[in-house]
């Protein structure tokens, strides 16, 4: 049997437990059918060409695990940011793990989708915003069909949510291929501020595959950072589909951190459907083996007079590849746009691939619209500089990879994240710089 | 301390340097001006031993140890120093972590341990206060924004605080003004010792003003062609070059 055959018969079985009242079971029953027609993408559609899930739904992936498993604090403390207080939400094997969380009702909500779909309090909320801005795509219609557990995030107008939320999923190995999906919807109200840290993290060498979807509703003049810190095991591999709707006067900025993992895919997606909206999509990937990493990024402008800033860094080693596939459109209203993406990478290793592609597709005409993208080696001019001041080879590698990439971590606003991303970093490039990062 | 001896180098087969003869000894100040082209940089980048250039013929020895085969760090930590004409900038590296990231290379290479926090402090605030460098200078991203005279003026703190042997000095005066000039020219002088050397690379006789020179040298096709004292380098700002080639001829 198929992978999808089996989801498909698996779909049959959760119907079993579902509210049949609910106007979320018409919601599933439609996405089902558009994945059962679509299937999983293939390199034959042009946003898939360069990446292959073929040998992602090879294994016999176990699709729900219903127990709450046991995992020690000692052995993934190392995975929060500790160093400062937080909001947690944390996910065992796609199930809640009530003892590693620590979430809230105090004015706002930091609490989990199971209890969103399920309360009648949270009613209106699910009604105004699940599902809204994800697009009917096979792998996000997967994800909705499925949806049952992920973090639900619900912060007032006006509110300034004082510490960082942190939606971590553990996989643990149980199972010895583990399928999971977490879906995650969070809503930011009226002039609201929030810091959102996202990571998925193995904890054996079995087979983990994640396909998650993320729905973030930014009302107006609201403030949203996200990090998402992609440093999994090579045996994991993710999907991740964030969708982003901005309302006027909004700031969402996106900072993507792509380390580890065996197969990456994120497609992230910001619709601008406000004016003055200002998005920044960022992100750091530095590869090596034979680790797979696509960004597939759109930014729509929809509304006048709104500003994109896309900056993606890449450092290939060994047979790694990177894809970078960056589109942005302007629709006939969104005058004064003002669009910039940029694309720089060094290949390390001759065996190293990257493929970069910028989609503009601008509908307007006063617009200001700039895309640069980059492949290179490194600058024999500044290694020449670092070595005449003793600096040996290796380590003025490493001075000019992070130099490279720290354009990426100036907009990082947690000291403490940036401080970890930065280890994060030396450790990758695998050395110790003569001082403290 | 530095002996060069018939030296031919350049890239793409083809040679700069067309043969120069140069002895640099400790305590002393050389001074290597000529025109645009002349070879100037190259013979700087070719000391200082920057890969992309070849060396075909002669050879380069310092301290009586032939140096032309060895990296640019190796050099480095031997006591050879390369002030830029046109210094690489390095986002999110602090002009002081990079100092600290550059002399304890050194002392590894050395096999010695790291300077201690307290002593590197202290050295940097002594040779920051030396050449009027403003402490809030020393946390930015090293020369990255920095003005033409910020960033020469950083590759004079970086001499004072790697102490080497031999500092060649390539167009330090460019993108100096007159002060600016006088505080890199009077760090470079107590920098000099009887135990160390300088070379000045510079088109205008004007920095050999504040940094005098023992002997002038004049390059020109990859060639010294004429060698003298400093009147020499007044000869040169008042007449140009014209009159030496005619001279050759």
């Amino acid at each position: 049997m198929s992978f999808k055959d089996k989801l498909l018969s698996s779909y049959i079985a959760l119907e079993d437990y579902l509210e049949f009242d609910s106007p979320l079971h018409e919601v599933r029953n439609n996405a089902i059918k558009i994945f059962e027609e679509k299937g999983f993408p293939t390199k034959k559609e042009e946003a898939w060409k360069y990446t292959s899930l073929n040998s992602l739904l090879k294994p016999d992936y176990s699709v729900y695990s219903n127990k709450e498993r046991n995992v020690e604090l000692k052995t993934v403390r190392k995975y929060f940011l500790h160093e400062i207080d937080t909001y947690k939400l944390v996910f065992v094997d796609g199930v809640y793990s009530s003892f590693l969380s620590e979430t809230t009702h105090d004015t706002l909500d930091v609490c989990l989708m199971s209890a969103a779909l399920n309360k009648s309090k949270y009613k209106p909320v699910i009604e105004a915003y699940f599902n809204k801005v994800a697009k009917s795509d096979s792998l996000t219609s997967l994800n909705t069909a499925f949806t049952k557990e992920g973090a639900f995030i619900n912060i007032p107008a006006h509110k300034e949510v004082e510490k960082p939320i942190e939606i971590i999923n553990f996989s643990t190995g149980n199972e010895a291929a583990m399928f999971l999906q977490p879906r995650n919807l969070i809503v930011v109200g009226e002039n609201a501020h929030v810091q959102i840290i996202e990571r998925h993290q193995s904890l054996s060498g079995n087979e983990v595959l994640t396909n998650s979807v993320t729905e973030i509703f930014a009302e107006k003049r609201a403030c949203v950072d996200y990090y998402k810190i992609q440093n999994d095991e090579a045996t994991a591999s993710l999907i991740d589909n964030t969708y982003i709707l901005q309302q006027r006067d909004t700031v969402c900025r996106v900072h993507t951190f792509s380390f580890g993992g065996n197969l990456v895919r994120n497609n992230l997606n910001f619709y601008q459907k406000g004016e003055r909206c200002d998005s920044t999509l960022k992100g750091i990937t530095i590869l090596e083996g034979k680790q797979h990493v696509d960004h597939n990024t759109l930014v729509h402008h929809i509304a006048p007079n709104c500003e994109s800033h896309q900056d993606y860094k890449g450092l290939f080693a060994e047979s790694s590849i990177g894809v970078f596939n960056g589109k942005i459109i302007v629709e006939k209203d969104a005058q004064k746009t003002d669009a910039f993406q940029q694309n720089n990478n060094i290949l390390i290793d001759d065996k190293a691939t990257i493929n970069a592609k910028p989609q503009l597709e601008i509908f307007a005409d006063d617009v200001k619209c700039s895309h640069g993208c980059t492949v290179g080696q490194f600058d024999e001019d500044a290694l020449f500089y670092l070595r005449s001041r003793g600096i040996g080879i290796k380590e003025a590698r490493a001075l000019l990879m992070y130099a490279f990439a720290n354009t990426v971590l100036e907009s990082v606003k947690i000291p403490e994240l940036k401080m970890r991303i930065n280890k994060l970093i030396a450790n990758k490039i695998g050395v110790s710089l003569g001082f403290e990062l | 301390m530095l002996k060069i001896k018939d030296l031919y180098a350049g890239f793409d087969g083809k040679d700069i340097l067309q043969g120069i003869d140069l002895e640099v000894k400790a305590g002393e100040v050389h001074a290597i001006m000529g025109p645009n082209g002349s070879g100037k940089s190259t013979l700087a980048a070719v000391i200082a031993g920057k890969d992309e250039y070849e060396v075909t013929r002669g050879y380069i020895t310092f301290e009586n140890e032939d140096i032309s085969e060895l990296d640019p760090e190796e050099r480095a930590h031997k006591g050879i120093f390369l002030s830029f004409q046109y210094p690489v900038e390095i986002p999110g590296v602090s002009v002081t972590n990079f100092i600290k990231t550059a002399i304890n290379e050194t002392r590894k290479a050395k096999k010695q341990a790291d300077m201690p926090a307290a002593e590197m402090l202290k050295m940097i605030k002594e040779k920051a206060d030396m050449l009027e460098i403003d402490r809030k200078f020393l946390s930015r991203s090293l020369n990255e924004g920095f003005s033409g005279g910020e960033k020469k003026r950083n590759e004079i703190f970086q001499m004072a605080m790697l102490e080497p042997k031999l500092a060649i000095l390539d167009e330090t005066d460019s993108g100096l003004d007159i002060d600016a000039l006088k505080v890199v020219a009077n760090g470079v002088n107590k920098l000099k010792s009887e135990d160390n050397a300088i070379v000045v690379i510079t088109h205008y006789q004007r920095l050999l003003d504040y940094i005098v020179p023992d002997f002038v040298h004049v390059l020109m096709n990859g060639k010294i062609v004429k060698s003298g004292t400093k009147e020499l380098a007044y000869e040169l700002e008042e007449k140009g070059y014209d009159w030496i080639k005619e001279e050759l001829v």
